[in-house]
């Protein structure tokens, strides 16, 4: 009826829950990129020559790259002379535990969901949590101490465990590797970072939540992740962002190296600002994401779902150089009103009977484009390797679009690639059939779409997985009329 | 229980009911019958609330209160359930979660607690019999890929769970085979009670063999032309519809305005 249309308006224009700004003193570098920011960064954070360097290289390679235009996104150009490229929230002196965190902060993350006390006594998540630039929290790292386990802020490790951040920083996504990468490398300014020591399996998800809070400016994160021989980490990234009206670009860099039998389990939820619904603000979330697969018989799964940001440029990849090495991809992308998202993967097959899994499920609504662009590569040598890929796409309504790009490339005549694809839509008459049972048009849509991406879900953590459902819910809150 | 009053309904520029009067008492069942494309499917779906159809004329009250005004979903926590002559596939929504779902929903909205998993599993494995649906139906997705008999027996079990008030049978016997046919007959004869009641629209007297009707109504072109028991029934059945078409002109049930009006659009 009428009235249920009217409803529906009214839940699409519900603002976004996680638009508040939290006032809180920062510091703060001037706009602009050059080789004197580099510098300011790395002073700041007390960092040894060898990574101020590494900076200055990326920053002088990245100066002669232009932006790729190949993404099946739309953008107003991005001013990299207008961004501030370094804020942290004012603090007196490291913090030990979560007493000595500014309250204000504190409570920012209840706001968001995420009582640090609580997950910390419930879940027994290990939670580090990245407040714009500068990691505030690391719970639990006693606890994984005892069993060897790095898990803290990337500046931390620079500090703590340099040898290790020297030997595998830049050895999956190099300072070449493309615009976004090399932005990141000039002017990363913390995020995670994770070492699994041989043989151990951490007996905890260790999750990391980002908050982008500073206006204009731009989220430059890095995380590491080295899983040595036979251990096993499960790692959970989860995001949000303040409403703001301009764009905010976020360039985030996540390397992964599981060595022999190792496995290495990356799961992220997404709910960046999207921008509002007439496609104004959001986050550009610019990411290279890439695990290597080195030693034999090693494992990376990603696993992702993409609710947020006004534009999403994201291929997690593996790159499989182990024999007997497996990659998997499992991706939810979700585009609403203006929302553009050019998702996907790269496998890279190298070693002898490597395996890889893709399975992609893309959800448009309102006038939301949906991409998804995956490479699945043989090399000559990967003797026996196999492929398998799914892409579905679930459109509703008709003003939204799906685009399904399969690149193959395969070098080796004993590979065996596999690619399915469907669209399908959310009908009225699946819509009032829901209804008439009794079910309301909102649970209606979400059940449709929970189960059109169950494959996806069921990889998720459980804490995780129910956070997804929902989101899923609040961000397609009145796409069905 | 449900009153209906000179109801008109229109898709597009199309008038498809074009005056319907009809009154159904709790404890009632009502058949319907008529030609194909008279607008018994447009009546159903108009009292299940689908947006496709306008109402140009008329009311319908249900438990005294307004009906039209509710939204689909409404009507259903109102105890209104329809089986659809097409019933609709949802891919990827197990079947049983959708039930559940459903339920719950119903629950809640008489202010009755959710049904938890193991209750509600026994609810499941009880009906599913009485209504001989194969279990493997269960895990699989809404009505995705089953035949048209198995739709239509889903349909019916779904009625056994949710338990409707007043429910409204859409040619639910077509293309059932005999044994299936009375398991839905079966299904509607347990529910049947002095606080419920039924519409029952079929094209065959056989189903009205096991399911005895009090009244049946015969729709001829959006309206209803002819009323009567159960025995009209097997007159349609010997006689067929052709002589409807004099019938709708002497106008045995409908109101002299809507006879010119039934006229003019003819000529
Ligand atoms: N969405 C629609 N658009 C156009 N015409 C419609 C629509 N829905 C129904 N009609 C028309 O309305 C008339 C009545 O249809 P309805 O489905 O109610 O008939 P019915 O009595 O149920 O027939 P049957 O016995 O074949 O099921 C038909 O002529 C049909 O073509
Ligand atoms: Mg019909």
């Amino acid at each position: 009826m009428a009235d249920s249309n009217r409803d529906i308006e009214a839940l699409a224009n519900r603002e976004y829950k996680y638009g508040f700004v939290t006032e809180i003193d920062s510091e703060t570098l001037p706009r602009g990129l050059n080789e004197e920011i580099v510098r300011a960064i790395s002073e700041r954070k007390t960092e040894p020559e060898w990574l101020l360097e590494w900076r200055l290289k990326a920053l002088r390679h990245w100066l002669g790259m232009t932006e790729p235009s190949w993404p099946n996104v739309r953008h107003p150009p991005i001013d990299y002379q207008d961004i501030i490229y370094y804020s942290a929230p004012k603090q007196k002196a490291r913090l030990e535990n979560l007493d000595q965190v500014d309250p204000e902060l504190l409570a920012t993350f209840e706001k968001l969901g995420i009582s640090l006390e609580e997950q910390k006594r419930l879940s027994g998540v290990a939670v580090d949590a990245v407040f714009d630039s500068v990691s505030v929290a690391t719970t639990f790292k006693d606890k994984l101490a005892e069993l060897g386990i790095v898990f803290c802020s990337f500046s931390e490790a620079v500090q703590s465990h340099p040898e290790l951040v020297q030997r595998y920083l830049g050895s999956v996504v190099p300072y070449t590797d493309n615009y976004f990468a090399s932005l990141n490398s000039a002017v990363f300014s913390d995020g995670s970072f994770c070492y699994i020591p041989a043989g151990v399996r951490c007996p905890m998800e260790l999750s990391t939540y980002f908050r982008i809070n500073a206006a204009n400016t731009g989220q430059f994160e890095r995380t590491l992740i080295v899983a040595e021989p036979n251990s096993y980490v499960s790692y959970l990234e989860g995001c949000t962002a303040p409403m703001r009206d301009t764009n905010q670009l976020h360039a985030a860099v996540v390397e992964l190296v599981a060595l022999e039998r190792a496995q290495i389990k990356y799961s992220t939820v997404q709910n960046w600002y999207p921008g509002d619904k007439d496609g104004k603000g959001g986050i550009y979330n610019f990411v290279t994401k890439r695990g290597a697969c080195r030693g034999r018989g090693s494992k990376i799964s990603w696993t992702q779902v993409e609710t947020g940001s006004a534009i999403t440029w994201k291929y997690p990849s593996c790159i499989l150089q182990g024999d007997d090495s497996v990659g998997e991809f499992h991706s939810v992308a979700v585009t609403n009103h203006h929302q553009q998202a050019d998702t996907g993967t790269k496998m890279v097959h190298i070693g002898k009977n490597t395996r890889s899994t893709i399975i992609s499920k893309g959800i448009s609504a309102g006038r939301g484009q949906n991409t998804y662009r995956g490479l699945v590569k043989v090399q000559k040598g990967a003797e026996g390797a196999r492929n398998f890929s799914q892409c579905d796409s679930l459109l509703l309504g008709d003003r939204c679009g799906a685009h399904t790009f399969p690149y193959i490339e395969v070098k080796n005549p004993t590979a065996k690639v596999e690619h399915e694809a469907t669209t399908s839509r959310i009908g009225e008459d699946q819509i009032f059939y829901c209804n008439q049972r009794g079910i309301s048009t909102e649970d209606a849509v979400t059940l449709i779409v929970n189960g059109f991406c169950k494959e996806v879900l069921s990889e998720l953590p459980m804490e995780f997985a129910v956070e997804a459902r929902n989101l899923l819910g609040i961000s397609l809150e009145g796409s069905v009329g | 229980m449900l009153e209906i009053k000179g109801l008109k309904a229109r898709v597009e520029d199309k008038e498809i009911l074009r005056g319907i009067d009809l009154a159904i008492r709790a404890g009632e069942v009502h058949a319907l019958m008529g030609p194909n494309g008279s607008g018994k499917s447009t009546l159903a779906n108009v009292l299940a609330g689908r947006e496709d159809f306008e109402v140009t004329a008329g009311t319908v009250t249900y438990d005294g209160a307004d009906l039209l005004a509710c939204s689909p979903e409404e009507r259903a926590r109102k105890g209104i359930f329809l089986a659809f002559q097409y019933p609709v596939e949802i891919p990827g929504v197990n079947n049983t979660y959708f039930l559940k779902a459903a339920l719950n929903a119903l629950r809640e909205a008489r202010g009755e607690p959710e049904l938890d998993s193991v209750d509600f599993l026994q609810l499941v494995r009880e009906r599913v019999k009485l209504v001989g649906l194969d279990e493997t139906l269960l895990q699989r997705p809404v009505n995705a890929g089953f035949s048209g008999g198995e739709k239509k027996r889903n349909e019916i079990f779904q009625m056994a769970v949710l338990e409707p008030r007043f429910a409204i049978l859409d040619e639910t016997d077509s293309g059932l085979d005999i044994d299936a046919l009375r398991s839905v007959a079966d299904g509607v004869n347990r529910l049947r009670s002095p606080a419920r009641a039924m519409l029952v629209v079929t094209h065959y007297e056989r189903l009205l063999e096991y399911i005895v009707p009090d009244f049946v109504h015969v729709l001829h072109q959006g309206r209803i032309v002819r009323s009567g028991g159960k025995e009209l029934a097997r007159e349609l059945e010997e006689r067929g519809y052709a002589w409807l078409d004099g019938a709708s002109r002497n106008g045995r049930s409908a109101a002299p305005a809507e006879k010119s009006a039934a006229r003019k659009s003819k000529g």
